[in-house]
């Protein structure tokens, strides 16, 4: 695929990307794998600063959260200052900024979900888990939280764990999952 | 008018989401087609023929939109396809990205030819895991089968699809919003004028389209787009996406010929509503459109009906509400979502959402005086019309007919003086 990519058209009045600078980075946190993914991306715009998302999304998704630190990894791989990346980290909710429990637990209370009994599901993992929406447990396996509409309106009441969603949720299937979560640790 | 596939006729298929499977249901044919016999003017004109409106809430002509891209521009351009879906209700765009990425990359790459751009976007946003995976995975087989890349077909066009993955922002659906996010700044609203269309990403000439409008867009290149207005109504044509959700025996995702009855949509493919309850309102567009009520039912769902049924048609997310549900507590729901979503840039969005959600808080609290309620429907109007992008009206509308349709809902409240739980419904 890569080698189909076009030359990506200069625009006037801006600095042109040509080819990555793709510098040898050394980094404490980030793996190579997710130098080597970042450094995929910047190529594809033509400008650098579009980087942003991408790489705090690439380091987010290795690392589960993002700090100073990894904003100072991310800017040598990406030439773009650490303080833009970090300005607009916390402009994003997405990102946490500091470790969460192994599951990340993002239930959605808005209105198509709190029709078909969102509040009651909190209700019921608060309950089970032993924790209140916004803490984790001491064991640090989960971490409750209230979750903005994800898109999953019409298979309601619905939550988003990690990475997964989990739809047209029941007491059933809520204590399974969680079983299952536990079983693994 | 009824139900009519013609963007959900493969999405149960799974092979659908490859390549072959999309081939093999005529997939690609129309960019073929565009880049082997077509010029960018043939495609506008097309597109303009068929009466296409977007669907990603504002219903704006497509054609006409892709006509104001300055044709003697130097620099370049580029189209984004906006896969943010965030807005309360809404999950249609997720079904075709999930079961049918190709559709949206074709409609990506002849909307690209039309305005000139050999660089598009796919901005879906940062939750959507799996489907940003489907839809990578899509764009690998794409570019591998020669259907983007370098020399299109050997037609000498070349074009290049990205993913941009957004950050968790509702603001980033607006359109200049998310340009400024694809860019890498903060995801703030711009003034328009200038419009994208004009001076958008980086400031070169950029269309924004909703992932459902660029779906349709092979349809018309296909059939003609004088085809497409044989669906739907004299000035909604085509079919259209629906997200039913809330008190409804089959949610899911519909599509239905533009004009088919809002009745039609809850009875006949959503089953009713569950317990042979009676359904107190409707939010027909998503949860920043007015409420309607049940003796309503029978509007058409196309953007002149709705509207003048006092509501919008938005992006198609259609919530059912049946007897139980109080209207101060749905009010609380909607309003808070736009209080945490605002990006706090013009002050009667910002503080006006936060003064809306305390005084709902208020009520449902028991707290409330009656006075409350003009207080409600006064800040509403004074954010009304006020600020740079349509999130403050969005926020205001649907609460100003709340206070207007359901006032009742709100006096009965002040009066109890007790708290409402926010577990109004359960959980089994
Ligand atoms: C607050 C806000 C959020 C929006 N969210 C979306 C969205 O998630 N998806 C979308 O397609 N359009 C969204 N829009 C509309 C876009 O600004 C834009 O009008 C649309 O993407 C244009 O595409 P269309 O002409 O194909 O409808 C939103 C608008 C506002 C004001
Ligand atoms: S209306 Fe609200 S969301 Fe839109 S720019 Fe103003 S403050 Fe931001
Ligand atoms: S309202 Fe919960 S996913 Fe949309």
């Amino acid at each position: 695929m890569a080698e189909n990519k076009t030359e990506l058209q200069p625009i006037p009045g801006l600095p042109h990307v040509k080819a990555p600078s793709a510098p040898q980075v050394k980094t404490r946190i980030l793996t190579a794998e997710s130098v080597a993914e970042i450094q995929k991306k910047m190529v594809q715009y033509p400008v650098r600063k579009s980087a942003v998302l991408p790489s705090l999304t690439v380091a987010y998704r290795q690392v589960g959260y993002l700090n100073a630190e990894i904003y100072a990894e991310l800017s040598a791989i990406t030439e773009i200052p650490a303080k833009q990346l970090a300005e607009a980290a916390t402009f994003y909710t997405l990102f946490p900024k500091k470790p969460r429990g192994k599951y990340l637990i993002m239930v959605c209370d808005n209105i198509s979900c709190a029709l078909c009994g969102a509040d009651n599901l909190l209700r019921y993992l608060e309950e089970k888990l032993g924790i209140k929406v916004g803490e984790t447990t001491q064991d640090n396996l989960f971490t409750l939280q209230i979750a903005e509409c994800l898109a999953g309106c019409s298979s309601a009441p619905m939550m988003q764990v990690n990475h997964d969603y989990h739809e047209n949720l029941t007491r059933a299937k809520v204590d399974a999952l969680i079983e299952g979560w536990r079983k693994d640790g | 008018m009824a139900e009519h596939k013609l963007l959900l006729k493969y999405t149960d298929d799974p092979k659908h989401k490859h390549v072959d499977g999309y081939v093999a249901h005529g997939g690609y044919t129309a960019w073929r087609k565009v880049l082997s016999s077509m010029t960018p003017d043939q495609v506008i004109t097309e597109v303009k023929a068929s009466g296409l409106r977007g669907r990603g809430g504002a219903g704006f002509p497509t054609g006409l939109k892709w006509s104001f891209v300055p044709k003697d521009s130097p620099k370049p351009r580029y189209l984004v396809c906006n896969a943010d879906e965030s807005e309360p209700g809404t999950c249609k765009d997720r079904v075709l990205l999930e079961c049918d990425p190709h559709s949206v990359i074709e409609g990506m790459a002849i909307g690209a030819f039309a305005i000139g751009s050999h660089l598009a976007f796919n901005y879906i946003r940062g939750e959507f895991d799996f489907p940003i995976a489907v839809f990578e995975k899509a764009v690998e087989e794409a570019y591998a089968a020669g259907h983007l890349g370098k020399n299109i077909y050997g037609s000498g066009y070349d074009l290049d699809v990205v993913t941009q993955t957004g950050g968790g922002a509702y603001i980033c659906g607006e359109e200049t919003a998310l340009l400024q996010s694809l860019a890498g700044n903060r995801g703030m609203s711009q003034m328009k004028p200038p419009f994208p269309a004009v001076e958008g990403l980086y400031g070169c000439p950029t269309i924004v389209n909703n992932v459902e409008t660029l779906a349709v867009v092979p349809h018309l290149i296909n059939n003609g787009g004088e085809w497409y207005t044989m669906f739907g109504t004299e000035k909604s044509k085509g079919t259209k996406l629906f997200s039913l959700s809330g008190h409804i025996n089959r949610p899911g995702n519909y599509e239905v010929e533009m004009g088919t009855t809002l009745r039609y949509l809850i009875e006949e493919l959503g089953g009713g509503i569950p317990d042979g309850r009676k359904i107190k309102a409707i939010i027909p567009g998503g949860a920043s459109c007015p409420f309607m009520t049940p003796d309503q039912l029978d509007t058409p769902l196309d953007y002149e009906s709705i509207a003048e049924a006092g509501s919008m048609l938005g992006s198609g997310a259609c919530i059912v509400l049946d007897e139980r549900t109080d209207i101060v507590w749905t009010t609380y729901k909607l309003i808070k979502f736009f209080k945490h979503e605002s990006c706090g840039k013009c002050t009667p969005c910002r503080e006006g959402t936060k003064w809306l959600t305390q005084l709902v808080e208020r009520i449902l609290n028991g707290e409330g005086e009656e006075s409350d309620i003009d207080k409600i429907d006064n800040i509403c109007h004074n954010i009304l019309g006020r600020t740079i992008c349509p999130l403050g009206d969005a926020a205001a509308m649907p609460v100003i007919s709340a206070v207007q349709r359901f006032r009742q809902d709100f006096v009965d409240r002040i009066k109890a003086k007790n708290v409402l739980p926010m577990e109004q419904f359960p959980f089994n």
